[in-house]
Parts: C-alpha cells; structure tokens; sequence
C-alpha cells in the first residue's frame, strides 16, 4: 500500500495540490490578492501535466473560459476574491443554467468594494448563494484548516462533476496564508469521481428535466451536436417559447431538485463538536469556527455546556441537523468576521424561548476565543 | 430538394428564423455554411460559439456544438474550448455591439494571443435586438432611437481595431457581396491563427427606417456605389474615399506564432525544466 505524506503548506497552495490531485487540467483566472498564491502555483504546475493555465483579460473572462474548458472535457477551476467574484456573477448563472461542472474558489477579504485587500473576512456567505440573478441552488463549502482545503477541494470536484454544476470553495484570507502541517495523501487515496459519459449519440439531449438525476455531459468536438444557451432551454438545449410556460417552470424546478433529492446522503456536511447536551449552541464557519471551539473547551472547563455547530457544505445549510441539535439549547451564538450573515440563517431554526446572541467582527481582526467566551457566557445567563 | 446545405448543416425545425424581413444576418449565415460545405469540414470538429444579439441568434439554427453565451463574452468562453481542445475549428458569431462594446476587451486580447479563433462580426451599425439604438459602429450624424438629433459617438473601424490588436487575419465584407463573403470566410477559417471578418450587414427595420434609407432593397442598392476594394481605394484619394466601406483583405500573415502552438512550446519547457 502506498502511503502519503505530512507536509507543511498554506492553504492556497493545499487548493492548488488538492485541485490537481483532482483532475484539474484547466485553470483561468486573474491575479487578485488574497488569492494569487493559487494561480501562482497553478501556473508552475500544470504545463507539467500537460494541462493549461490562463492568465485572462479578466475575471469574467476567466470564468467563460473556464466554462469554455469544462464544456469540451476538462475539469476547470479558477481563484478569486470578494471583488472578482462580483465581476464572474454574470457567467456564474450561466454555468448554473447549462449546469457546467466548475470549481471556484473565493478567498474572502474585507469589503464592500476593494476593501482591504490583505484582511480577512466572512462577509461573502450570502454573496454565494445569492450573487448571481434568478433561482439556482449553491453549494458552497467551508473548510476551516488547511488540512481541510485540501479535502475539501477534493470534494468540492467531485460533487461539481456528479451533480454537474459549478461548487464554489469559501475561505478567507486567513486561511489562505497560514502555514500548517497536513496529511497529503497519495494519489491513491483520493477519491476521485470522473464524468460520466452519455450512454449514446444517438439522439442525445444535454439536459434532462425529467427527474432529479442529471443527464451525464457529452463533450463539444465529440460528434454530440449540443446546444447550449443561457436562455430558458428545454432538454434539448434550444430556447423555449416564452408563451409555454410549463417549460419554463421545469428547469428551475430541476436545479433545485438535483441538489435537494441528494443533499442529505451525498452534500451536506458538518462538525458538530459536544453539541448533544449543549445549553449554548455556537454555530460558526472557516477561521472562525476555530476560535469558537477552543472557545467552546474554554466554557466546559467553567462548566458551561457549550457545543459547536459548523456547516462544512455551507450551503445547502444543514437546518435539519442544527434544528434537532438546538432544540434542546436555551441559547445559540453565531460568531463571523462580517456584521451579520450567518445570523439570518440560524434565526430560522430558533424558535421565541432562545436566545440569539452575535459576535461580528468586521475591523479586519479575528475573532479571539476570548471574544466568543464572554458571548457563550452571556447566553448561559439566559433562562429558557 | 434534399440533401442541399440547408438540410445538412441547419435545423429545419426552428425556421423560420426570428430576424426580421431583409436582415442582413441571414446572408452572412448562409455564406458561413457555404464556406464549410467547399471546404469540406468535419462539422463534428466545428464549435460555434455567440454572445447575445440579433447576430448571436444563428447558433439557434445551426446542426453543431453550439454555445450561445452572455453578452460580449462569445471570445472568451471560445478560448476556452479551444485551449481545452486546439483541434477544435471554433468560430465566434458576434455583433457590433456584442463584440466592440460589451466584449470589446475580450475581443483585442484575443487579437493579442493571436489565439486560432475565427471571429465572424453581423455588423449592422446598432443594437438591433433592444429596438435599435446607437452601437459603436453608428455612423456619426445618424439616426437612431438613443441618437435621435444624431449620433455624436466616434465610431471604431473594426478592421483597424482588430489590426492593431494583432489579428493575423483581417478582412471586411457585406451582405451585397456574398460570394466574395464566403471565399473570405474560406480564408479566415483556413487561417491558423485570430482570424477577424467585419461583415457589413443591414438593419431595415430599425436603423434603415430610422435613418429612411428606404426597404431592405433599396438598402441593399446603396452598397453598390459605397463598396470599394482594397487595390481600389489604394488609388483614390482621401476625399473620395469619404462615404465608402473598403472591402477586402486587410492583413494576412503568418509572421506570429499562433497561441495554442506558443502554449505547446510552455509545455515543452516546463517538461524540460522538471528534468533538469
């Protein structure tokens, strides 16, 4: 048996390791901070493999050519940050609707704008679900040390190739930079899922509306003839009339569906650290969630029965697992470098007699175990 | 009649198609099958790819890999599928606004890797799809429903522009011509390398009414004495040259490298360099 090695790395290169170790052949992007190293390192690598790296005009460029790439064979990625993340939204969709297998990653930095390019932050959550127009799924996911970009870029691959549409990888600047020690693992340990192939030319449709499986990818240059258009399509890829409105009704029902039918077996992930007996719920991603564990052995050495809850498949968010997981807590933090995202999503599952207490941060900084401490205390104050 | 290259290379099925009486946009469709058909391309190793607009609509009835993209982003989502797989002939349908306005960065960095892509503009002096407003190509002191005093943009010569970008391969034609449409178009899609073809088209509806150049016809007529060719117009003078649409061969040449060959010889060194 082969085995891997320990290595010590930062997390972009752990990205650009794991993407290779992947199948990634393809890479397009532009240089952004904090994000860059992937490119770098891409750039460094991949003409060894035989694959390409790109350095585009731009972001919506890269994002195009990437899909580009994915369309004709190639299992694509690209690297970015909050500011061209917001420039790829347009083409985002559009790999969304012709439900082109991508990964992107999005190294999070302090915004709105250009922001501060070298300080973290978590303020992008809901620009991933929702930063593209019209009604899509995300997945997106969270990892949280550099062990985990590596696995979870891994897996952000194969769930883009197995439910054929783009996985967006959320990190922030943090993460990016830190060196730690993980384990590399052979190629013979990686999972890898490959593209399924059409069973037959023959009367071959790119889509298929039918159910909640999708319709294995034929490739452009194969002899397929597909059509694919960012206009509401039937299966056979060709617009549909605006007139029929059934038509354009079952797309959308089919983005949702092939991610639903499969989130509880195949998609959702999550950490949930001392979480059964908990009076106080700490629910937290990335960087964050760190703070908040150690935060969490901090509190049970006073006493206090704190727990973590932390989506590593952000989104979809695991509702159902924090709802069976806090029914019994008299309060829930969320801690996040960003003035309230998180927040939103976890008031869904808390019902009148819990008490929400939030730790943001948005200066730049971390957020301090001690921060997150005080806010576990404060919430034990409440009685139910 | 069977088996003409109507049936073979267009979907019978969506016809007719959605332009407009006397659009331009069909010519410049009919010239590009034409020009596949004498060559004899494999249509299983075509990829067409568009962005949005009138022009970008012909993907909707072409029997090939077909991509019909965002706006402006036809070029780049084509580069992809052709450093995915250089064998690959993509070409690129585009309009004036789609490919000088909202794409236009994509289209001169294209024109800069050299990168064998055959970008075929309808240019049809406006944005046709929207009702017809002033494009990047509008003539100045014309007429048209965002220009209704006339035009005061400075057009680009999308000849020029792909020139000084770096296409290898430049030509203009116009729906009057459409023999000699698709013997140029023959040649860009032999050319290794950006190949660029401006094809001068029409919009009766919108910027012919607007302007009152009369029906699609008399549009057409209007051609005849604004067209002159290359070796023409290199003997007439400034002045006489104002008002005509020079037709024709603007570069050719083979002096650059192409950008998928530049990117096999990256592959090379980094090879060599893991040996050394």
């Amino acid at each position: 048996m082969t085995m891997g090695s320990y290595r010590i790395m930062t997390g972009n290169e752990a990205c650009a390791r794991a993407a290779i170790a992947s199948g990634m052949r393809f890479f397009a992007g532009y240089p952004i901070t904090p994000a860059t190293e992937i490119a770098e390192l891409c750039s460094e690598l991949l003409p060894k493999e035989d694959g390409v790296y790109m350095q585009m005009e731009d972001e919506l460029a890269s994002i195009g050519a990437i899909i580009g790439a994915s369309a004709t064979g190639k299992k694509a990625m690209t690297a970015t940050s909050g500011p061209g993340f917001s420039l790829m939204q347009e083409n985002l969709g559009w790999a969304y609707i012709n439900e082109i297998p991508l990964v992107i990653v999005d190294v999070m930095r302090k915004g709105p704008s250009g922001g501060s390019a070298t300080l973290p932050a978590q303020a992008d959550i809901m620009q991933t679900k929702w930063g593209t127009h019209g009604d899509f799924r995300a997945l997106v996911l969270t990892p949280n040390s550099v062990e985990e970009i590596y696995t979870e870029t891994v897996r952000a691959f194969n769930l883009a190739e197995k439910f054929r549409q783009p996985v967006i990888l959320l990190y922030d600047a943090v993460l990016a930079h830190m060196s730690e020690k993980i384990y590399v693992p052979d190629k013979d340990e990686i999972e890898v899922i490959d593209r399924a192939k059409p069973a037959s030319k023959e009367g071959y449709n790119p889509f298929r509306y039918s159910d909640s499986s999708v319709q294995p990818l034929g490739h452009f240059g194969e002899g397929y003839n597909i059509h694919m258009s960012g206009l509401t399509h039937d299966e056979t890829g060709f617009p549909v009339s605006n007139q029929d409105t059934t038509g354009l009704e079952i797309l959308i029902h089919h983005l949702f569906d092939k991610i639903d039918d499969h989130y509880d077996d195949e998609i959702k992930k999550y950490e949930a650290y001392l979480c059964d007996d908990a009076d106080v719920l700490v629910v937290s991603i990335g960087i964050t969630s760190r703070s908040a564990k150690s935060a969490v052995k901090k509190a049970r050495a006073m006493g206090i029965k704190a727990g973590l809850f932390r989506p590593i498949t952000m989104w979809p968010f695991p509702h159902k697992d924090l709802s069976r997981y806090d029914i019994h807590t008299k309060a829930i933090v969320t801690a996040e470098m960003n003035n309230g995202q998180l927040n939103q999503v976890v008031i869904e599952d808390i019902d009148r007699n819990q008490k929400l207490v939030m730790k943001n941060l948005y200066d730049g900084n971390q957020i301090r175990d001690i921060d997150i401490l005080n806010s576990i205390i404060e919430a034990n104050k409440y009685e139910k | 009649m069977k088996n003409n290259i109507y049936d073979k290379y267009l979907v019978e099925e969506k016809m007719p198609t959605m332009w407009c009486p006397g659009c331009g946009n069909g010519i410049v469709l009919q010239s590009i099958i034409r020009a596949i058909d004498e060559m004899d391309l494999d249509p299983e190793k075509i990829v067409f790819v568009s962005g949005i607009g009138c022009s970008s609509r012909a993907v909707n009835y072409l029997k090939f890999d077909c991509m019909h993209t965002n706006h402006g982003r036809a070029i780049a989502f084509a580069t992809g599928i052709k450093m995915a797989n250089p064998e690959l002939k993509v070409i690129v349908l585009t309009g004036d606004g789609d490919c000088a306005s909202i794409g236009g960065n994509h289209l001169i960095h294209a024109c800069r890797r050299n990168i064998d892509l055959t970008v075929i503009c309808m240019n049809n002096s406006n944005y046709g799809m929207t009702g017809g407003q002033y494009s990047p190509t509008t003539p100045l002191n014309s007429f048209t429903k965002t220009s209704v005093y006339g035009s005061y943009e400075p057009p680009f010569d999308l000849c020029d522009l792909t020139k000084s970008a770096g296409a290898t391969y430049v030509a203009r034609c116009a729906t009057y011509l459409p023999v000699q449409m698709k013997d140029i178009i023959k040649k860009a899609l032999n050319h290794h390398g950006l190949s660029f073809v401006d094809c001068a088209s029409d919009c009766p509806s919108l910027y012919g009414r607007l302007n009152r150049l009369g029906d699609a016809g008399e549009m057409m007529l209007r051609w005849k004495d604004r067209l002159v060719s290359v070796t023409q117009s290199q003997k007439m003078s400034e002045e006489e040259l104002k008002d005509k649409v020079i037709w024709g061969e603007f570069v050719n040449k083979s002096d650059r490298m192409e950008y998928t060959d530049i990117y096999k010889e990256n592959i090379r060194r980094a090879k060599e360099a893991a040996h050394e």
